[in-house]
């Protein structure tokens, strides 16, 4: 009896042991595989131009150089600016952006790659990089190339207002079709996790139509607030950057590629005492908890690595094959300069033999209107007389 | 009220001066100068490989060797350069040339050359794969799309010809494509399309608003500047695009096709901070190919890149005349690019025999001289890959102290202006003027001119007077513009005269669009001119595009111009709704009115006095007033 007492307690001791370590274990393992992303990449636009709006691009830029810091390469960056602020001719300095008023820290920085730029920042490219559906001769830098497997963060600044964002001043983008754009990205799996911020006034309703899972979503106001820029810098006369995006800046200066900083401490950047607007953002298309999700998984950048215990020599130069043909077919006659203002030649140049057209346009319908009226005159019973 | 915003239309013309290319990556050779001219300084011995028509191995390998002047002794001895290296692949040299102007600017001009002795076109050898020097992402981009040459620029700002001379590579404004395609490919539009698109992506560029509207292709000018037999110009195309902006972004990808990136070598001057605070700033990357050798018998590819920079003496100069690389470029050079077979900083001191123009240090006794454009100059030359131009500090810091006031220039010998004429937004006049300066000499000139089709040209009133008389062109070739398909083209071949004052104009109408109210629009034209210069002694030119013969070709580019569109009058709605309304009221309803309105008799209303009276007799049962 006492034995199979104690053999029961021995066995309920165990499996509780059992049962705990491998609850451990999975939490560790789970742990380990819960971001489940291959590659980062990153859209970033800012959509206004002329001079005045200066602040925007100084944002995108900044969120630009946090992304590049962290990690991301500017292969997987698509960065469109709807204006060039560096080297406008108002620009006292040219070829730098700044930040701060006291000039501190130039964003724009000396390695930049913009892919879309000036003219180029309309909806419809946007909606056609985030969808993929681009004409077949887009380079490669201009396409966003992700996969099923992709974090993207997507960043999207100017001017906007209750449901929609504005464009060059010409256009606007409503949140329906924004909405809209993401889901194609889903059917498509063209995403694994997306992060969504926005820097604009009502930047809160444009993400309130998302129906697509695995989107967070921040924005610097609430429906019916404005978003402020922070301060202007005399010497170049506008405002330098955004409130929001400001203090955005500042807080991922302290994050380094390793650090274990996670989304909330994103959701409490810029509180209504410093940024006067209320940011807003939504969760609850996202699967996982926002406590657990690391900031560099969207603005850092997953560096695939493959050990190897196999050692390498590298000492021995690859020969490039001779490529020059054999000695046969050597060609004997040397070859020339071309004349670069061969007078003669031009003067007694041949008109060129153009093409023949088939007419169009006026004469197509002065001809018709004189075989309308011969037939008509004649009747086609008289053209055997022709004929 | 009138919403006269003006679609300004900038109308860029580009005149089109190829040069005997600019000094700045070669020095010229001279051999056996004969010429007493000189001041009895000896002539460059050159060696058995300098022959003057081998225009593609390094000539300065054999640089006239002087001690300096100032030491009162002249000896002369040769610099037997390292041993031509036997098939070299591929080789890499890099130059940076300073010329100071007379207006007190300075003038650098940085040349990247590759040379690549391989056939990207032809199809029996195994393709291309292995890229050492060579960038891979050009070298695919021609295979693929099998390019003879391409020719990209871009350019912020306007040369001044009149301040500051002709400069070695002419760019007009803007970003400029012009490409040679090879003769077996079938679909010429086609592949030019794909490449603008590629070509925008490499250079981060907007080159992608390069369509069917804005390219041209020349009959006349434009010709290959490299090695080729035929030239059917059903394989050309060129267009600009005026309004592209040049910012880091464009220097960034330039930057990475060099070997050595921006790490070592003359590279590491180029900090885009300074580099865009000029007055002039142009890049450009020429692909060509060229001859391998002395025969001629093979081709090698050559792509060169070129940085022009003008710094301006007030914004950078704070006043003082002085310069230093350190000034201009907030860099000084540590060493050259390993890759490198040369690298070299080039002076220009022709204007400054004695040292009395300005100063120049460190001290030198290397100098080089080349012709530029018929002009022959001096050059005091530091060689990177010496370790002794370095000195004691490692770091190489050149300083240039202006001492006296530099006279006027001479006025350059071609000079082109172009302006728009005429009032209202309808109706106007381009005029293109060409200044020939040179005393006795008449020079043939090719003026190509691409107008948009929203500028309706009247060919009819194309007129050309030189010293107000009738010049009639040699040829003229015009293609017509169709409406949103193409522009217009216009090249003539005019002859002229010595010191002359040449105009041509043209009358255009302005085609009513409706343009964005904030765009602009930009028309391109170019001129290209010949000069045949022949001299006493023979000149050589090993550089660049171009000629064995004593002549050379330049290319001018005018200012791109600026002409207004008519935008319509956007209060036109409500007028035509005010006035409409008002015609229907006051006609219609005056008719209608007259029709169906009556009349009928209607008592008037008693007085209340008599009212009241009357109700009093009511209550009294008395009979009522009338």
């Amino acid at each position: 009896m006492s034995n199979d007492f104690l053999q029961m307690h021995l066995k309920a001791v165990m499996s509780c042991l059992v049962i705990f370590l491998y609850k451990v274990h999975t939490t560790k393992a789970g742990q380990f595989f819960s971001s489940g992303h291959t590659n980062n990449w990153a859209v970033l636009v800012c959509t206004s131009r002329f001079w005045f709006n200066y602040r925007h691009v100084a944002n995108t830029l900044s969120v630009y150089r946090s992304v590049k810091r962290l990690g991301i390469p500017d292969s997987h960056i698509v960065l469109m600016l709807a204006d060039d602020m560096a080297c406008n001719y108002r620009n006292p300095r040219p070829a730098t952006v700044f930040s701060h008023k006291n000039m501190e820290l130039n964003v724009y920085g000396d390695d930049v790659e913009v892919d879309y730029r000036g003219y180029e920042v309309t909806v419809e490219n946007f909606l056609r990089v985030l969808t993929g559906r681009l004409p077949p001769s887009t380079p490669r830098s201009k396409r966003l190339l992700s996969d099923d497997r992709s974090n993207i963060l997507i960043y999207l600044t100017g001017h906007g207002g209750n449901g929609f964002l504005k464009f060059q001043d010409s256009e606007e983008i409503s949140n329906m079709e924004l909405a809209d754009a993401f889901e194609q990205m889903w059917q498509k799996r063209r995403y694994n996790e997306l992060l969504f911020i926005i820097d604009t006034c009502q930047g809160a309703s444009m993400y309130e139509r998302f129906y697509s899972p695995n989107l967070m979503a921040l924005a610097s106001s609430q429906v019916g607030e404005d978003s402020l820029s922070h301060q202007p810098d005399l010497a170049i006369g506008v405002h330098l950057m955004d409130k929001y995006t400001f203090y955005l800046l500042e807080f991922l200066e302290e994050v380094h590629p390793a650090s274990q900083a996670n989304m909330n401490d994103l959701f409490k950047v810029c509180p209504q005492s410093q940024c006067v607007s209320t940011p807003g953002h939504r969760t609850d298309l996202f699967q996982r908890d926002p406590g657990s999700v690391l900031i560099t998984d969207f603005f850092g950048s997953v560096r695939k690595v493959e050990i190897t215990k196999d050692t390498i020599n590298l000492t021995s130069p690859v020969e490039p094959p001779i490529q020059r043909s054999g000695s046969g077919d050597i060609q004997i006659e040397s070859l020339t300069y071309v004349d670069q203002l061969p007078v003669a030649e031009i003067i007694h140049q041949k008109p060129k033999q153009k093409d023949w057209h088939p007419p169009d346009g006026f004469i197509l319908g002065l001809w018709t209107l004189i075989l309308l009226v011969f037939f008509q005159t004649y009747g086609i019973k008289h053209l055997k007389h022709i004929f | 009220m009138a919403a006269h915003r003006c679609g300004l239309s900038l109308v860029c013309i580009l005149i089109f001066s190829s040069l005997a290319h600019p000094s700045s990556c070669d020095t010229l050779e001279k051999a056996n100068d004969n010429t007493a001219t000189k001041r009895s300084i000896s002539e460059v011995n050159t060696d058995g490989s300098v022959a003057g028509e081998d225009m593609n191995e390094r000539q300065w390998q054999s640089t006239d060797v002087e001690v300096n002047r100032s030491d009162g002794t002249k000896t002369s001895e040769t610099f037997t350069p390292a041993p031509a290296p036997a098939p070299a692949r591929d080789q890499f040299q890099e130059e940076l040339v300073i010329r100071p102007l007379h207006s007190g600017d300075i003038y650098a001009s940085f040349q990247f050359r590759t040379l690549w002795d391989t056939d990207f076109l032809q199809e029996r050898q195994k393709k291309v794969s292995h890229y050492r020097l060579f960038p891979k992402s050009l070298g695919q981009v021609l295979s693929k799309f099998s390019v003879r040459e391409l020719h990209i620029s871009f350019t912020q700002g306007f040369w001044r010809t009149m301040q500051w001379g002709q400069p070695f590579i002419p760019s007009p404004p803007g970003a400029e494509l012009w490409v040679w395609f090879h003769h077996t490919v079938s679909d010429v539009d086609g592949n030019w399309k794909e490449l603008t698109n590629v070509l925008s992506g490499i250079f981060c560029a907007s080159l992608n608003f390069i369509d069917m509207t804005n390219t041209v292709q020349p009959s006349a000018s434009f010709k290959p500047l490299g090695l080729g037999n035929a030239t059917d110009h059903r394989f050309l195309r060129y267009a600009t695009l005026p309004r592209e902006i040049v910012c880091t972004e464009n220097l960034t990808p330039w930057k990475k096709l060099l070997p050595c990136g921006s790490k070592a070598g003359l590279a590491v001057l180029m900090k885009s901070e300074k580099l865009f605070h000029s007055s002039f700033h142009s890049q450009a990357v020429h692909i060509r190919p060229i001859c391998q050798d002395e025969q001629c018998t093979s081709k090698a590819w050559e792509l060169r890149q070129t940085l022009n920079v003008v710094f301006d003496h007030y914004t950078s100069g704070q006043g003082k005349k002085e310069w230093s690389l350190f000034k201009m470029f907030s860099r000084t050079l540590t060493e050259a690019c390993p890759l490198a077979s040369s690298s070299k900083v080039y002076v220009d001191i022709t204007d400054n025999p004695e040292g009395e123009l300005f100063e120049l240090s460190p001290a030198t006794h290397l100098l080089s001289r080349a012709v530029v454009l018929g002009d022959r100059r001096t050059y005091s030359v530091y060689d990177l890959t010496r370790a002794e131009t370095f000195g004691q500090l490692r770091s190489f810091n050149l300083l240039l102290r202006w001492k006296g006031d530099s006279g006027d220039m001479l006025r350059p010998l071609l000079h082109a202006e172009r302006y728009v004429a005429g009032f209202g937004l309808q109706t106007g006049e381009i005029h293109t003027v060409i200044y020939n300066n040179h005393p006795y000499r008449a020079f043939p000139v090719l003026l190509m001119d691409s107008v948009p089709w929203y500028l309706q040209l009247y060919v009819h009133t194309l007129t050309v007077t030189s010293k107000s008389r009738d010049n009639k062109p040699s040829y003229i070739h015009y293609q017509p513009a169709k409406d949103r398909h193409r522009p217009h083209l216009l090249e003539m071949l005019i002859q002229l005269p010595p010191h002359s004052m040449t105009e041509v104009t043209v009358q255009f109408e302005r085609a009513l669009i409706l343009k964005d109210l904030t765009s602009s629009a930009l028309v391109p034209s170019m001129v290209a001119m010949s000069t045949n210069f022949t001299q006493d002694q023979p000149l050589f030119s090993s550089f660049v595009p171009v000629k064995e013969e004593s002549s050379y070709f330049v290319r001018v580019y005018t200012e791109p111009l600026l002409v207004n569109l008519p935008t319509p009058d956007f209060s036109m709605p409500y007028n035509v709704i005010c006035l409409t309304c008002t015609v229907v009221a006051v006609g219609y309803g005056s008719f209608y009115n007259l029709l169906t309105r009556t009349f009928q008799v209607d008592e008037p209303s008693p007085p209340l006095a008599k009212r009241l009276a009357n109700f009093i007799r009511r209550i009294r049962g008395v009979p009522l007033l009338a």
